[in-house]
């Protein structure tokens, strides 16, 4: 069965340009990638990602599954609250990386990319056994419509009559139930493109409306609808990790430069080391000189460099390679190619100067310190 | 929606060439739609010979890259400066303001009428 979203109709309508995207069709583009990167900047962008997995971890036993199946502490997170995440294979590799909403004591729900949706599920459901939870997946009933961007309150506001101060005094990385268009709607203050944004968890049936009515309240503070490509170009710029790209099986938090979500200091309800999925590979990397590091390139050229394509140390003959690109693009808010690539430790450091083989031609890049961008604050 | 203006012709590759000398070339608006924005052009300099097929260039999106295919031979006499600096004319108006390049043709290569093109670039 071929998964759709709600809101396909909805993006054919408005002439979307749409992308498989782990087996979903997803718009890529609506008119342009640089004025849809740019009003999510300026303005404001409205997303789709009902593709994104929904799984409902449920029980009495849910917080201490969740510290089992996942290397962050879960136990600790207060309802109302998000944290980002990982699932980890027992030798620390990553199999996805997630966020998990505490909606309740006894209820979480872990949201997986789309393309490691069911192997989350499945994983969460093997860990769970023993634990007093069980584990619903949600993914098929539920969209998930995001708003980012610096207007991104006012927008939602709009939409949301008389919640306008709670919604304004929700932390980042926090939910709540807000009253939507008459309908209690989960929403969050998280996103991934590096502005300020909500997340709109609703049921199917709710999507049409909703999109619509963000879609017609956004207009005027210059909000667009923006697809996947912006989105990908967003989340570089803010120096977030995609799976498939800077995580997969072969790389563990530590080398992503994430080991801050790796809670090896959980404990039991005796103050024993908590075990975990992964714990004892992790515990040995830790501390350890990785034989990879992820870090940023600013291009020094126009020419982008792309994922897969291989970093040298020097640019004339003789250069060797020294690691390889993960994600590039030109960025559309700082005017000049950047990228996340793993390159071994010597050559890692801040304003080293390194060589992108784009093509056959080596690229002048600097390693930088990344995000590339963060949002002016206040 | 791409339209295929029925004076051009088109390679397989989604260039397109007029009947003018020299030609001038260009590349399709079915592959700026495919592309998306447009950010850097590499196109041959003036006095480069050219021949039909081979890769002349490319033209680098916010998305990806793609090669760009001669559809003639000949000797390269003139290249779009303006589209070299901003690219987004390319997208703008691939047909018109976004040409790449004339072209002195010695030769053309295998080119499609607006038809065929229109059926390949459909299929």
């Amino acid at each position: 069965m071929t998964p759709t979203s709600p809101l396909l109709a909805e993006h054919e309508a408005l002439g979307a340009t749409l992308t498989d995207f782990a087996g979903w069709q997803m718009p890529l583009r609506y008119t342009s990638d640089i004025a849809e990167h740019t009003a999510v900047r300026e303005a404001a962008g409205l997303f789709d990602l009902s593709h994104m997995g929904e799984i409902a971890v449920i029980g009495r036993g849910a917080e201490r599954a969740l510290d089992y199946a996942l290397v962050g502490n879960l136990t600790a997170l207060a309802v109302g609250r998000a944290r980002y995440s990982m699932l980890c294979q027992e030798d620390g590799a990553v199999i996805d990386d997630v966020v998990v909403y505490r909606l309740a004591e006894e209820r979480f729900v872990v949201v997986a990319n789309a393309s490691n949706a069911s192997v989350v599920l499945e994983e969460l459901t093997a860990r769970a056994e023993g634990f007093d939870a069980h584990v619903v997946d949600m993914s098929a009933d539920i969209a998930l419509v995001a708003v980012q961007g610096p207007r991104s309150l006012e927008i939602v506001s709009a939409v949301a009559p008389g919640q306008h101060k709670v919604l304004d005094q929700m932390p980042y990385y926090a939910s709540a139930t807000v009253r939507v268009l008459g309908h209690d709607v989960l929403v969050s203050r998280t996103g991934y493109t590096g502005e300020d944004g909500f997340e709109l968890y609703v049921p199917n049936a709710l999507a049409v409306e909703l999109w619509r009515a963000l879609l017609e309240a956004g207009r005027p503070f210059g909000m667009v609808p923006a697809g996947l490509a912006a989105r990908d170009s967003l989340r570089l710029e803010a120096g977030m990790p995609l799976y498939g790209h800077e995580l997969d099986r072969t790389t563990t938090p530590f080398e992503a430069g994430l080991g801050r979500v790796v809670k090896l200091d959980k404990t039991d309800d005796d103050g024993a080391p908590l075990a975990f999925v992964g714990r004892a590979a992790l515990e040995s990397r830790k501390g350890a000189q990785p034989a990879r590091v992820l870090v940023g390139l600013q291009g020094l050229g126009r020419r982008a460099a792309r994922a897969g394509y291989p970093v040298v140390s020097g640019t004339q003959e003789g250069a060797v390679v020294v690691g390889s690109v993960t994600s590039g693009a030109p960025s559309p808010t700082l005017g000049y190619p950047i990228a996340l690539a793993y390159v071994t430790p010597e050559v890692s450091a801040e304003g080293t100067e390194l060589g992108v083989d784009v093509r056959g031609r080596a690229e002048p890049v600097r390693v930088v310190p990344f995000p590339f961008y963060r949002r002016p604050q206040g | 929606m791409a339209t295929f203006p029925a004076n051009l012709r088109y390679t397989a590759e989604h260039e397109w060439v007029d009947d003018s000398v020299p030609t001038t070339i260009g590349i399709t608006d079915t592959a700026t739609e495919a592309l998306g924005d447009i950010v850097y052009l590499e196109l041959p300099t003036v006095g480069t010979d050219i021949e039909a097929g081979a890769v002349i260039g490319e033209v680098e999106s916010t998305k990806s890259v793609s090669e760009l295919f001669s559809p003639v031979s000949g000797t390269v006499v003139e290249v779009n400066q303006a589209a070299i600096d901003d690219p987004s004319v390319v997208n703008a108006d691939p047909y018109g303001e976004g040409w790449l390049m004339k072209v002195q043709v010695s030769a053309e290569g295998e080119l499609l009428d607006a038809a065929a093109y229109e059926g390949l670039a459909a299929g």
